[in-house]
């Protein structure tokens, strides 16, 4: 159980990830406001101006500056943190790939939402997907109190030695950003305990001059990059630990890399990403009642995939569908092909559809679920389903 | 002169002797980089008037002044013939390298 002081306040997501960057003493902000983050560049404001964040909060003039700034303030040792969404996030892009490029484990999050156009500020996953090689981790959350929790554990997983890596914490526009719910605040000594300042040989220093984010030639740029590859395969693990201790130290834990939703002896599964994850398992607790097999996959951790994960899932159940708030033209869901090149192992029989859902804000509704399992019993059957199917699409 | 080379550079030669990332510690020259070049800048000390114009341009610092006559330093010499162009006196000529030898 938690042995955390603990303060209970009625909080929005943008709001609850404020007070976890409070909690997590970043000595740099660099963040330009966009919908649906905005408050969270304005609740950060207000601590800074009441004095409760003891950090430099620098106003920029855009996101691609954002992520400049705060690679700037990484590679001086500083702990770094920044906000954006969407257009902002693929503005930020060239400096995402340099930030992980050189290892600056810098945290931001990111408010889900579409790419124009057409012109829309609601949530799906496309902006975020987009930017799947970047080489970020990628945790995507479910709710406000999630956010919360991530958001201190980003900066210790980030900040690991063994990781080194930038990481995005994930959430649904509007769905989660603005969305109010009791959210429980730990206490700045448990939180310092916890996340203890950033320590990191990987910074200029007058006594001990360096050249940092140098140029390596044809020679060696592959050295550099499978540095960048064992990283992100080592925090597989530490996504893990570091939501475990979490979880012993605050009460709150929430699986890793991905949370299981009654799987145990489930022939039918949705593999969800973010706060679609909670009208699931309402959905997987009627189905239950009515005696159907039926269990939930919630994905938080996207880049690392864990691809060992569904290779196992792949030889125990019997259809799983993906829901996909996102489509890659030319193909299917970008979260389905990576589930299904996992699941699908020699000897493996089990069948899978893609359920594009979601898109730009559309309500994914318990009615809309309930069909996704019906359609994943029926192909089980042996009936024919399209593999990439749009639901709720008004004609075809 | 020629830039001091704080400390002898060592490839890695293990996954250990990797630096952390693409950073190493500074003031270390690694390799020359006259292989880059085509043009050798080369200066008539005739016609130079030390107006350190090339000085000031050259984008790697390889022109010296701290010699009676202003030196090249070939070894990091790249070639790009910046000197050449600004110089107000036309005292350096970009020759071709292998071409016309001139000991540098
Ligand atoms: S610019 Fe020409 S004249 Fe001036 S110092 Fe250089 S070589 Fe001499
Ligand atoms: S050719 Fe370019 S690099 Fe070489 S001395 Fe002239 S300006 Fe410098």
């Amino acid at each position: 159980m938690s042995s955390a002081k603990t303060n209970k306040r009625f909080l929005s997501g943008d709001e609850a990830v404020a007070f976890a960057v409070k909690l997590s003493r970043p000595d740099v902000i660099a963040a330009y406001p966009i919908t649906p983050q905005t408050v969270i560049v304005e609740k950060i404001s207000e601590f800074v101006a009441a004095k409760e964040i003891d950090c430099q909060f620098l106003h920029v003039e855009s996101e691609h500056s954002a992520m400049a700034a705060s690679m700037g303030a990484s590679l001086m040792g500083s702990r770094a943190f920044t906000a954006t969404s969407s257009q902002g996030l693929l503005y930020m892009c060239e400096m995402l790939h340099y930030v992980s490029g050189s290892r600056y484990p810098i945290v931001m999050v990111n408010a889900n939402r579409t790419v124009a156009a057409p012109w829309n500020i609601f949530g799906d996953h496309r902006d975020s997907l987009s930017q799947r090689d970047s080489g970020w981790i990628q945790i995507y959350v479910e709710n406000p109190q999630e956010a919360l929790d991530v958001t201190i554990q980003a900066f210790k997983i980030a900040e690991n030695p063994q990781v080194s890596l930038p990481v995005m914490v994930n959430l649904d526009g509007f769905v989660i950003t603005h969305t109010y719910e009791l959210v429980e605040i730990p206490d700045q000594e448990t939180v310092d305990k916890f996340l203890p300042p950033y320590q990191t040989t990987n910074k200029l220093d007058f006594d001990n001059p360096k050249s940092l984010s140098f140029t390596a030639s044809p020679e060696w740029q592959t050295e550099f990059r499978y540095q960048q590859y064992e990283a992100m395969e080592a925090a597989k693990k530490i996504i893990n630990q570091v939501d475990e201790e979490y979880g012993k130290i605050f009460g709150r834990s929430y699986g890793g890399l991905v949370q299981e939703y009654r799987c145990d002896d489930a022939d039918y599964v949705l593999v969800a990403m973010g706060s679609v994850a909670g009208t699931t398992r309402l959905v997987v607790d009627k189905l239950r009642a009515e005696g159907k097999k039926v269990g939930l996959v919630k994905l938080r951790s996207y880049r690392p995939f864990p691809k060992e994960y569904f290779q196992d899932l792949g030889k125990k159940v019997k259809a799983v569908g993906v829901i996909d708030r996102d489509i890659s033209f030319g193909y299917e869901g970008a979260v389905y092909t990576e589930v299904k090149a996992a699941l699908f192992q020699p000897g493996s029989q089990v069948k899978t559809l893609n359920f594009i859902a979601g898109l730009s804000g559309r309500d994914i509704t318990k009615e809309n679920l309930t069909e996704m399992f019906t359609k994943l019993e029926a192909i089980d059957k042996g009936e024919k389903e399209d593999e990439v199917q749009f639901i709720g699409l008004r004609w075809a | 002169m020629k830039p001091k080379v704080v400390k002898d550079y060592k490839f890695p030669q293990s996954k250990e002797e990797m630096p952390f990332g693409p950073g190493s510690e500074a003031g270390v020259l690694i390799e020359v980089n006259s292989g880059w070049r085509t043009f050798r800048p080369v200066i008539d000390h005739e016609k130079c008037i030390k107006c350190l114009i090339c000085w000031v341009i050259c984008p790697d610092g390889v022109i010296s002044k701290d010699t009676p006559q202003l030196e090249i330093d070939y070894d990091y010499c790249k070639g790009c013939g910046l000197c050449a162009h600004e110089c107000p006196k036309k005292a350096i000529t970009m020759v071709k390298e292998g071409e016309n030898n001139e000991q540098c």
